[in-house]
């Protein structure tokens, strides 16, 4: 079966440093090198280094490159400056979310203005085709091309993550703020940094041709062996998200649900002229009778995993139920997010979760779960 | 215990067997290091109350990894008479020595026929280098 599955150019990287792979939309990739919570930990303490290659890539030239995204996603993007990222969703007519993207404003090495578009792997064939048939139908120049094979992506997060890219990098990190992005060379690559992941933790995403990514890895964990620096997991990376409180697309996101619902309100310009879905996300932001996204804490051990119902205590019936849930490294406890009834998602609500036959009680409570110290690079 | 010497159930617990002092069957039952190995990131033991009655293929307990949660099943008929109740607060146990310390639960065998069941050690290991790949 693993013959089947498309391998990033780092495959042979990761068996090399004994990581256990799996299937993953389609890709092999490494679950796990040695554990997940060491992994995790090397990530809020130190650095880690993940390969995202299997996340795809669209590349959108031409004049009227801006104004054809911004009405492909729910937030501004036409008026970005250069270098500047945005996190939005693509949703469809009716407000049902197709994917979660980041939306990058780039210019190449002629100073060409140009659009980037991230997305999950999971959906990458889905969006390829919406874009194919909405670029038919759109009334501007605007040139689409698929970078994911040609391409590879890595991730570099954790406190270190900046001292240990100092060296390798023709940019300053010091102005490449959260959320920003440049074309740069990347050691001794042409590429793109951002300072963006899906950690809650300081940290950047590099984008560096297919054929270099093996030369950037061997760089990376070189600059980063006096900083900590290992190679994680998509293990580690699903329990950093969910302590940062982070949506995963096929759980807490989806074609069913719109992205007010999911808490992403500020993804979503509903004073925005036009995008595909705002009128539909106009008129359910009016609603209050559709479950919203929360995290829950439990005090017991044992952890609710997607598809556990959730109930008030003296309950009789559901009230919603888990989208995601695992056991919090950080915080030494099981978390989960879920989707509940509107009218008891207030902070603080006492709940029970059915595990696996056995109500465990569970309050719901803030998110994210886990925010970094303060002093490191925040939220722009 | 060495691992060549114990019966294995494809749901891999492994079982030992030895007499009592009134004559009686009593099964050690743990789980593979090949399990554990595969679980990584152990979170969470429920084990069996002591006293229970069991059936071979029964789940009589769970183990939370950070990952998922694994049923643990008897693997012999019988009455659960002691459990390893450090593992409770010492899970790190079941890591590093599964055959001995990492033990899960002693049960009286009612009936022998279940071992009948269970692989050797031979054909324990082809079915772990089966699911490998």
């Amino acid at each position: 079966m693993i013959g089947t599955l498309v391998q990033t150019p780092l495959y042979q990287w990761h068996v090399d440093h004994g990581a256990r792979m799996v299937e993953f939309a389609g890709y092999s990739m490494p679950i796990v090198y040695t554990s997940i919570v060491a992994e995790h930990t090397a990530t809020r303490t130190a650095a880690t280094f993940f390969d995202i290659s299997h996340m795809g890539r669209l590349r959108f030239d031409g004049p009227d490159a801006a104004r054809f995204v911004d009405h492909l996603v729910t937030r501004r993007t036409a008026d970005m400056p250069a270098g500047r990222v945005r996190y939005a969703l693509v949703t469809n007519e009716e407000g049902g979310v197709l994917d979660d993207v980041l939306v990058y404003h780039l210019r190449d090495g002629a100073h060409a203005s140009y659009r980037l578009l991230v997305v999950n792997a999971s959906n990458h064939d889905k969006i390829a085709r919406w874009v194919d048939v909405h670029r038919r139908r759109f009334d501007g120049q605007v040139e689409v091309s698929d970078l994911t094979n040609s391409w590879s992506m890595l991730a570099v997060q954790g406190p270190n993550a900046a001292e240990l890219l100092a060296s390798l990098v023709d940019c300053d990190l010091a102005s490449l703020h959260y959320y920003t992005a440049a074309e740069t060379r990347i050691a001794g690559k042409g590429g793109v940094i951002s300072r963006t992941g899906y950690t809650g933790e300081d940290g950047f995403e590099l984008i560096v041709g297919a054929n270099a990514v093996v030369d950037v890895a061997k760089s990376l964990m070189e600059a980063g062996k006096n900083l900590g620096i290992v190679p994680a997991g998509l293990g580690c990376r699903d329990t950093l998200r969910l302590e940062a409180g982070m949506p995963l697309y096929g759980h807490e996101l989806a074609e069913e649900i719109n992205p007010l619902q999911a808490g992403l309100e500020f993804a979503v310009a509903l004073d925005k002229p036009e995008f595909i879905g705002r009128d539909a996300l106009v008129a359910a932001s009016e609603r209050t009778d559709v479950p919203v996204r929360v995290g829950v804490e439990l005090s017991g051990r044992r952890i609710p995993r997607e598809g556990a119902e959730v109930f008030l205590p003296a309950g009789a019936s559901p009230i919603g139920g888990v989208t995601s849930g695992t056991f919090s490294p950080t915080l030494q406890r099981p978390i989960a997010m879920a989707y509940i009834d509107r009218s008891h998602a207030e902070v603080g609500t006492e709940l029970t979760i059915d595990v696996r036959g056995r109500h465990e009680p569970a309050s719901v409570v803030a998110l994210p779960f886990y925010r970094r110290p303060s002093g490191r690079e925040s939220t722009s | 215990m060495k691992p060549e010497d114990l019966l294995y159930a494809t749901t891999h617990e492994w079982v030992h067997v030895a007499a009592d002092e009134s004559g009686g069957k009593v099964a050690t039952v743990g789980i593979s290091a090949f399990a554990v190995e595969s679980l990584t990131d152990l979170v969470f033991i429920e084990l069996p109350e002591v006293g229970r009655q069991v059936k071979a293929g029964e789940s009589f307990g769970e183990i939370e990894s950070v990952k998922a949660v694994s049923d643990v099943y008897s693997p012999v008929d019988g009455e659960v008479i002691e459990v390893n109740e450090v593992l409770r607060d010492d899970l790190e146990r079941l890591s590093q020595d599964p055959y001995e310390a990492g033990w899960v639960a002693k049960i009286r065998m009612s009936d022998e026929a279940a071992l009948a069941e269970l692989m050797d050690h031979t054909a324990y290991q082809k079915q772990c280098a089966d699911e490998a790949h």
